[in-house]
């Protein structure tokens, strides 16, 4: 057992358990401070990984970003301070597609790499990443920003109605109670 | 135009030496703090054609101190319904993420402490650059949770419109750097600092022309932009909405007192220090002496680049304090647009010509003419569809029918709720009949109605 392992251990099992308080809490905006928790113990994760470039985007990203936007979304919607009881679904579909999906990763590692050892890839700098996205990976990483352009025009189309296809309703209360 | 990797002489400093950095880099960033409100306030009051604070030691010097233990005596408010936990630990939150984003801002170049040789800069990495922006995208969480914990809705409307006002603008500061990053082809800043060291050459067509040595001045559309966006970055006038007094009675901090309250102060005074800082390092050429202190060839040795850096620092701090004093706070809509419509698009298409620029002097295939001239059309090409774009947007202006006014009285039939008339016009008083009555009619919404 190297430090190194023993810090990844360790950050798995943050990120884990920050994981599994994410669906157990009660409180909204708990919940999304522990999803902030599993991402940075992640990023922690690329970090021990010598991937630097790649943690400190995921922080940048992930951690300063998305979750940003999404306690965002969740404080313009409705964000009560304390416990919400309605926040829970039915359990157990939920638990048995976790497990499953947790079960067949672990079992599909077990059988790919069994005990073999895998040494450290180069570091991740900047000049690696950028040249695998770039050259090997380009048509993938071009794909996946066409579909999120598609997903991001959709998401503009469906919350604006004014816009969208269909016949336009006049019918709207005139604002001047008339 | 490509740096080596020389990041070697980082991490190898005895623990006291790192101590000792770190406690120097918090006890500037304070003091720094203290007198940037000092000095904002006797620059605005010099402004202003006012003395300022001048009771508290030479000058007023004091004033910031005497304000600092003033708060800390404050009685500290815990609201009925916050969130007891959050509360707390969003000031916290706020003031490290300010604090650790220093720790990679180069102040000098490596000189002997106690007989041990390190660099003046705390640590380095390849990507320090990323993780001064990570910190302050972190920064948001403080705002954002502390305008949520404290359960009450001024706060809540405030650090909502802070939390969405950074992110906006941290793409365009992100955007802005880019072009830093492509001319000096490595993210760590101590790195940058040497590439503006001296002045590079380009050679268009047997025609050697010098380039400025600061990216300032050689990228000043990303210079500009950075700028602006660090305004906007740092909640600052004119772009400090989230704490429109009339509006939003302090923003996310409303309901902060005493020490907590002193933090989230802190933690925006440190991020505008650390802004300047990054700005200094990205584009004024970091910690190097400025054009005629560098032909003293000792300007850039030992301690003294800490002084060109400080004032260079305090340069910038000046700029922050002069806009404040003198740019009216932009309305919300006004200021969206702003980041999104006009900043990130011109910073894209900046970054684009750049690049073909860049491509185009580096390409080993093109010959002398022929760089010139794909580099000439790459400008012109950009230029068109920047001056496209304003035409577009131009034309685009449609007149919005503006509502008339609402005239007045019940609304929703006779048990409505009553509502004053809309148009400004003050209603008649039963009193003054007979004076109304004689005088010259208003057109009135009423009227045409």
């Amino acid at each position: 057992m190297t430090a190194a392992d023993v810090l990844l251990a360790a950050l798995g099992a943050v990120a884990l358990g920050a994981g599994l308080l994410v669906v157990t809490t009660r409180h909204v905006v708990r919940a999304g401070l522990w999803l902030v928790v599993t991402l940075g113990a992640v990023a922690g994760l690329y970090l021990v990984l010598s991937a630097e470039l790649l943690a400190w985007v995921q922080v940048l990203l992930y951690v300063g970003a998305v979750v940003v936007l999404l306690l965002f979304a969740v404080m313009l919607t409705r964000a009560p301070i304390g416990a919400s009881d309605d926040l829970d679904r039915v359990r157990w579909p939920g638990a048995l597609i976790g497990a499953g999906a947790g079960a067949g990763l672990v079992a599909l590692f077990a059988d790919a790499f069994h005990w073999s050892r895998v040494g450290l890839p180069a570091p991740g700098t900047a000049e690696a990443i950028g040249g695998a996205v770039f050259r090997t990976w380009v048509l993938p990483f071009e794909l996946v920003s066409v579909l999120l352009l598609a997903a991001l025009v959709g998401a503009i189309v469906v919350s604006r109605p004014d816009i969208s296809a269909g016949p336009r309703s006049d019918s709207r209360p005139d604002p001047r109670g008339r | 135009m490509i740096l080596a990797e020389n990041l070697d002489q980082f991490g190898k400093d005895p623990w006291w030496l790192v101590l000792a950095k770190v406690v120097v880099i918090f006890a500037f960033l304070v003091v720094m703090t203290l007198f940037a409100i000092w000095y904002e306030r006797k620059v605005v009051a010099r402004m202003q054609v006012r003395p300022g604070p001048n009771r508290n030691g030479p000058f007023g010097l004091l004033q910031s101190l005497a304000d600092g233990l003033k708060l800390a005596f404050k009685e500290d408010i815990m609201p009925r319904l916050a969130d007891k936990v959050v509360f707390f630990f969003a000031p916290v939150i706020s003031t490290i993420c300010a604090f650790t984003a220093f720790s990679v801002i180069p102040f000098g170049p490596t000189v002997s402490i106690f007989g041990t040789h390190s660099p003046l800069q705390l640590t380095d990495i390849p990507v320090a650059v990323l993780l001064v922006l990570a910190c302050s995208s972190m920064g948001i969480y403080g705002v954002v949770l502390g305008g949520w914990a404290s359960g009450s809705t001024y706060p809540l409307l405030g650090g909502l419109r802070s939390s969405a006002q950074m992110i906006s603008y941290e793409v365009a500061m992100g955007l802005s750097i880019v072009s830093v990053f492509l001319v000096s082809g490595t993210m760590s800043t101590s790195q940058i600092v040497e590439g503006q060291a001296g002045n590079g050459t380009v050679n268009i067509g047997g025609w050697h022309a010098d380039l400025p040595a600061w990216y300032g001045i050689l990228l000043i559309p990303s210079f500009l932009i950075y700028f602006t966006a660090a305004v906007g970055e740092t909640n600052r006038a004119p772009f400090d909405l989230p704490e429109a007094e009339s509006e939003l009675v302090g923003g996310f901090h409303t309901e902060y007192s005493s020490l907590k309250f002193a933090l989230f102060f802190l933690a925006e005074y440190v991020n505008m220090v650390t802004v300047s800082g990054l700005c200094t390092t990205l584009f004024l050429g970091g910690w190097r002496a400025p054009w005629p202190i560098s032909l003293w060839d000792g300007a850039n040795q030992g301690w003294w680049p800490v002084l060109w850096f400080t004032i260079k620092v305090l340069l910038l701090l000046f700029v922050f304090v002069w806009l404040r004093g003198t740019l009216p706070r932009l309305r919300y809509d006004q200021f969206m647009r702003f980041g999104w419509k006009v900043l990130i698009p011109a910073n894209l298409i900046w970054i684009l010509s750049l690049a073909g620029i860049l491509l185009t002097i580096n390409s080993d295939s093109l010959s002398g003419p022929g760089k010139f001239g794909v580099s000439v059309a790459i400008i012109v090409a950009a230029l068109a569809l920047g001056f496209v774009a304003i035409a577009m947007s131009r034309r685009n202006v449609t007149v919005v029918e503006i509502p008339k006014a609402h005239p007045g009285g019940r609304v929703g039939g006779s048990k409505g709720f009553p509502l004053p008339p809309m148009n400004l016009e003050v209603p008649p008083s039963p009193r003054a009949k007979l004076v109304i009555a004689e005088r010259e009619p208003v057109s009135t919404g009423k009227e045409k109605a």
